[in-house]
């Protein structure tokens, strides 16, 4: 019998605590696959966010550090100034990095920090019970917007592909989808890439956006969830690649 | 004997910390300690290491647990405002049990206060400004030279222990100059990676650092604990940890204080000035003395009740209104009246102010109304 697929090494094998339906599972399975299929397992390390993917490590067979509510950009820049043979990516979500984190996002860009950012838009808080998250979109009902998202009392949703994408030290952009097959494999090829460019040296953040059902609050079955990124959230987080800057050392 | 030359105490810290194998030093601009990240930024490029001016305190403290996880010797600097931002990190490096040094040289408080010498964050040091039950070293010099000498220790300490280790200074320590002999060789200094532990240290081993899980397996630098009971655990082991910090590392200096009928308690420049104080109470012919915690925790209270056995009264003296005056209090448990001296909010005691203090404390009672 041929193996036309095997769960890769640097992937746990191990029972699951994300819902039925939840992105996370497919985005870990997507770095793990990048880790092993690049050969930098042992020099890597990786960082979870506080949110739903705290456990990260329970599932990635790295080096993993889990740190305070949205500062993973700065541990990661701690982490890489003073390890810079190492591979350093950080995994958050839109609480951690588009909420809390949002200074230290923009700064590690500014300052062209040479790290991979993962980064989990599922347009909700996941892990405190689905409140608004500055992703949440339009009209979206949250825990905290019962009424749905009203821009006029609760802002709009951030756009943080668009304004990362601005600053000369992110050199690498781009925003995918776990929505079906063919979003997912140009989300791996994102993902790679992500990682290449910093084994390769090159000069900057690189940062891929993976837009992520959330079933359980988005109050729907996964496959529906599946079709609410595609006709939903796109919209307002159109797909593609932002920014593709590949500067060498 | 090595060279002595003047230094202003945060040029002569900074300089001390890169003797004492400090790989990296992330700080954010702040009155009266930007001497620190200025001489940083020349100096540690020069010699091969990381310096960041972050974007904020609350950055620079978690670049530091960054480089500590990965087993670096990682530092950061502030004053009193940036200290109170960084205290989540604070936290979360006793949760993770990283080893970090963090340099406080305080300024007039609350709020912004102002940027004068002061000493109101005696509390969030010694008590913990950040959530949990954690503890943190914190030392308290008196000198540039003893602010010198002190980094080799709160790096060493650091490591040992896997704890954040506090240098509480003040704008007078910080921007005063004193000459300092600045150790060329310092038997303290590590071997380059303190990973793989040290040839001529005693220091124990990082093996628990995240350096890539090259032939070994997955290293995870954790604090949230979910499972029923772990974290009580985790909190028993802490707890035990500090209680041999408390065993083995208090510092304390002491003047005078056999024969003395009044012995006045004070740290950091503070202490400086009353020893000022308390030798003019000698020239008079007052039988006074000094005690000086150089380790503010774990506090010396062994040490304090000891003399409080024997002596008639406590005056604490500090640039607050009376914080470490609570720890004194506890030491002494109501065997002597402790009484309190202090000017807060930027406020510097004189030598006279604390002289006439001792004074009318120890003076017969019939010339006091003479």
């Amino acid at each position: 019998m041929k193996t036309v697929f095997k769960r890769t090494p640097t992937l746990k094998d191990c029972p699951t605590h994300y819902c039925p339906g939840c992105g996370h599972g497919i985005a870990h399975r997507l770095i793990a696959e990048t880790i092993d299929e690049l050969g930098i397992r042992d020099r890597t390390i990786g960082i979870a966010p506080v949110g739903c993917a705290v456990l990260a490590y329970n599932y990635l067979d790295v080096d993993m550090v889990e740190v305070a509510h949205g500062r993973a950009p700065a541990v990661a820049t701690g982490m890489k100034r003073t390890n810079p043979d190492k591979i350093v990516f950080s995994y958050q979500g839109d609480g951690d990095l588009a909420a809390i984190g949002t200074a230290e996002i923009i700064h590690a860009a500014h300052r062209a920090e040479q790290i991979t950012v993962i980064f989990i838009n599922n347009a909700v808080f996941g892990m405190t019970g689905g409140q608004m998250a500055p992703t949440t979109v339009l009209g979206q009902v949250t825990a905290t917007t019962q009424q749905g998202r009203d821009a006029r009392s609760q802002g709009y949703p951030l756009q943080i592909c668009e304004l990362l994408a601005v600053l000369p030290g992110a050199i690498y952009v781009e925003r995918c989808a776990l929505s079906n097959v063919a979003r997912i494999r140009q989300a791996k090829k994102a993902v790679k890439h992500a990682f290449e460019l910093q084994a390769a040296g090159a000069a900057g953040l690189a940062l891929v956006e993976l837009l992520s059902p959330c079933p359980t609050y988005w109050h729907t079955s996964p496959a529906k969830a599946m079709e609410w990124i595609e006709t939903e959230m796109t919209k307002v987080f159109p797909l593609g690649c932002l920014k593709n800057v590949t500067c060498t050392p | 004997m090595n060279e002595r030359i003047l230094m202003c105490g945060n040029e002569a810290l900074a300089e001390a910390a890169i003797i004492a194998g400090c790989d990296a030093y992330f700080g954010y601009p702040i009155t009266p300690q930007n001497e620190i990240t200025a001489y940083m930024s020349k100096r540690m490029p020069e010699e091969g290491r990381v310096f960041v001016q972050s974007e904020s305190e609350l950055a620079a403290i978690n670049m530091v647990y960054g480089a500590a996880a990965t087993g670096k010797r990682a530092m950061t600097s502030s004053s009193s405002p940036g200290i109170s931002l960084m205290q989540e990190g604070i936290s979360y490096l006793a949760g993770a049990e990283l080893p970090a040094v963090v340099v406080n040289v305080m300024r007039g408080g609350p709020g912004l206060g102002n940027i004068a010498p002061s000493q109101g964050d005696y509390f969030q040091a010694t008590r913990g400004g950040g959530h949990g039950d954690y503890r943190t070293i914190v030392l308290g010099p008196w000198s540039v030279q003893e602010l010198v000498d002190c980094m080799p220790l709160a790096f060493d300490l650091a490591d040992q222990y896997r704890m954040t280790v506090l240098v509480l200074a003040d704008g007078i320590l910080g921007q005063m100059m004193e000459p300092v002999a600045i150790p060329k060789n310092s038997k303290l200094k590590p071997a380059p990676s303190a990973v793989e532990g040290t040839k001529n240290s005693k220091l124990p081993k990082k093996d628990w650092a995240l350096t890539g899980a090259k032939n070994r397996g997955q290293n995870i630098v954790r604090s949230l604990w979910l499972q029923e009971g772990v974290l009580e655990q985790l909190n028993y082991k802490l707890q035990a940890k500090y209680r041999q910090v408390q065993k083995n590392e208090i510092i304390c200096e002491q003047y005078a204080v056999e024969d003395a009928e009044i012995v006045v308690v004070a740290y950091g420049i503070a202490a400086r000035i009353v020893r000022g104080a308390v030798a003019k109470a000698r020239q008079e012919g007052i039988r006074a003395g000094w005690i000086r915690p150089v380790t503010l925790w774990p506090f010396p209270a062994e040490q304090i009740s000891q003399a409080a056995d024997q002596f008639r009264m406590f005056l604490v003296v500090e640039m607050s209104c009376g914080q470490m005056v609570e720890d004194v209090k506890l030491a002494v448990t109501g065997k002597a009246p402790v009484l309190f001296y202090g000017r807060p909010g930027g406020g510097v005691p004189t030598v006279e102010e604390i002289l006439d203090k001792i004074r009318q404390l120890t003076m017969p009672a019939k010339r006091q109304y003479k």
